[in-house]
């Protein structure tokens, strides 16, 4: 009776496993390969490799995208962790009833979705265009704003600071530090692994972020990298070794970022729910 | 996360100490409430604004930025327009297939998983946790290739003789429903997963052998103490989960663009073509996107109420 239970666990394990790694497996292979071939069914790896580099490189502004991703997903992290963590931290220290009656609004924002934001959102950024050019449509700047402040950043970090041992923030009163000082010297650095996962959690999905940037940026040398890829998705004569070459690309930060940081990874997708 | 142990949340939790001074409180109240002015001007600016400009939006209409009032008209047209009623349709299908299907999944999944005894732990665990990594749009446009008429998916069901003839993956209404599908559980089953093998870790294993014990089987095991053990988060995996497949258009935009004719079209992705694909309708789109919020509300409400009837 033992047995069969276990040969069906490994089974369906396997399984899951293999549907789940396939198509990695496939567009890693496929990215050495022609496009000819990859229409063929050919999953072993081929030697493209470099020939579907310099193709790409040369049918899209291949490094642009990636800059201006790098700088929309670096620039969205930085303020996101500041903005955050001040407030997760002034929402638990400095705990008032008005405080939280504030805070519980903030969290309703969670369940608001962003389709529904876009249009007033793209009017807005339309209407400041003439004023502030340097925030307005068609700006990286543009991508930014909207998405530098989520309720469940705040939350996360509010959560967070519950098991911040206060004794230590009296110490540094009696030493003179400044309110502001306390944050900055002794909690910022406290706080370090909270930080590692709210940083990787908000980096992967300023990366990825596609409705927004699709709304907000118009000139092709402003596009990132999710649109790049979406663009070549949507060919009529796709070069398949060349977009898997993309994909791949466009992967690899995350997927670093993954095998590298697995436990802050794991820490700042469960951050919601401790 | 990185503090030690014995300084737990029951220690700190206490309210700080009365201070004398009277200005000194009111010196803390204030720097209190500049910790977190930034972050709910923001929030206001860019979520609470929004939601009342879409509101007066939605009683407007006219095309571009020659809107004029129309009381209630947009709503009159939300509800004879066929075709936000096939998008909520295809909505709602996605919801109550998906999710359940997913969920349930990764259930047994962890479960499978959680087992003591099982080797290469590590290796299924990250392996079934790899979709995570994908961007919406990269994974989207591998399934596209991966589903089509001629791709790998058909090639391999036709090789082991599951399948006579290809399947129209992407322009055949019904199956069409069914890539999108798959490629939302494919790319979101382990990251549920994740979550209920955590909670599964707080559970205290003499459960289960008091279980066997008294003879029940692994079925019963699962639906008579896993379930109901871990019911606080499935409930907010659901929420997340119906959320998240409410505002689905990342995968439908790049795998099927909405299509055959409008039979994988999402809510999110009609508002979209509403404002910036045909010609622009802000008005009316303002009006298809509370759609969206009602619903969100409508579901999260339910899953709440089940979750609250059974205990």
């Amino acid at each position: 009776m033992k047995l069969p239970n276990k040969v069906i666990g490994y089974l369906f394990l396997s399984i899951c496993a293999i549907i789940s790694i396939f198509p990695f497996y496939w567009m890693v292979v496929s990215m050495t390969n022609t496009s000819a071939d990859v229409t063929r069914g050919k999953l072993l790896p081929g030697g493209h490799f470099i020939e579907n580099f310099k193709n790409l490189l040369q049918t899209v502004d291949l490094v642009p995208a990636l800059t201006n991703s790098a700088l929309i997903a670096v620039g969205t992290t930085i303020l996101s962790l500041l903005i955050a963590s001040l407030a997760g931290y002034g929402f638990e220290i400095y705990r008032s009833r008005a405080k939280d009656v504030v805070f519980n609004v903030l969290l309703l924002s969670m369940m608001i979705p962003f389709a529904a934001l876009m249009v007033p959102l793209f009017r807005m950024f339309g209407s400041i265009t003439p004023v502030l050019p340097f925030i307005g449509i068609d700006t990286l700047s543009a991508v930014v704003l909207p998405t530098i402040t989520t309720a469940f950043l705040i939350f996360f970090f509010r959560q967070s600071t519950k098991m911040f041992p206060k004794e230590i923030l009296e110490a540094g009163r009696i030493d003179g530090l400044k309110e502001i000082g306390i944050f900055f010297r002794i909690y910022v650095p406290t706080m370090k692994t909270t930080y590692a996962a709210a940083a990787i959690i908000t980096f992967m999905a300023s990366w990825n972020n596609y409705l927004w940037p699709l709304v907000v940026l118009q000139s092709p040398e402003k596009q990132t990298i999710p649109l790049l890829i979406s663009n070549l998705g949507s060919s009529y004569s796709p070069d398949y070794g060349m977009i898997m070459m993309a994909i791949v690309i466009a992967t690899l930060p995350t997927a670093i970022i993954f095998f590298f940081m697995q436990k802050h990874f794991v820490a700042g997708m469960m951050g919601s729910v401790k | 996360m990185n503090i030690p142990k014995n300084l737990g949340p029951e220690k700190v939790a206490k309210k700080p100490a009365p201070r004398p001074a009277q200005s000194l409180r009111l010196k803390n109240t204030l720097v209190g409430w500049s910790f977190v002015s930034l972050a709910s001007l923001l929030i206001g600016i860019f979520y609470f604004y929004p939601m009342v400009q879409a509101l007066i939006l939605s009683f407007q209409s006219g095309s571009g930025v020659n809107l004029s009032f129309v009381g209630f008209e947009n709503y009159v047209r939300l509800f004879q327009d066929p075709v936000f009623l096939t998008t909520v349709k295809n909505t709602v299908i996605y919801l109550i297939i998906q999710v359940p299907v997913m969920i349930l999944l990764a259930l047994f999944l962890s479960v499978v998983l959680n087992n003591k005894t099982l080797k290469w732990k590590g290796f299924f665990r990250t392996a079934i946790f790899l979709p995570c990594v994908t961007s919406l749009v990269a994974y989207s446009v591998v399934f596209k290739y991966l589903f089509a008429p001629d791709g790998i998916v058909n090639m391999m069901l036709l090789k082991i003789n599951l399948v006579a003839e290809p399947i129209q993956w992407l322009t055949d209404p019904f199956w069409a429903k069914i890539t999108i599908i798959l490629a939302i559980t494919w790319r979101w089953t382990g990251y549920n997963m994740i979550f209920y093998l955590s909670a599964l870790q707080n559970v205290d294993r003499s459960i289960y052998e008091a279980a066997k014990i008294d003879g029940a089987s692994a079925i019963q095991q699962f639906f008579k103490i896993t379930i109901p053990m871990l019911k606080p988060i499935i409930l907010f995996t659901s929420i997340t989960s119906t959320i998240g497949t409410l505002q689905l258009f990342d995968e439908v935009m790049n795998i099927t663009a909405g299509g055959p004719g409008n039979a994988t079209m999402t809510i999110s992705q009609y508002i979209y073509n509403l404002s910036f694909k045909y010609t622009p309708d802000f008005g009316y789109a303002a009006t298809v996107s509370y759609g969206i919020v009602f619903l969100i509300v409508i579901f999260s409400i339910i899953q709440f109420k089940a979750a609250g009837d059974k205990k």
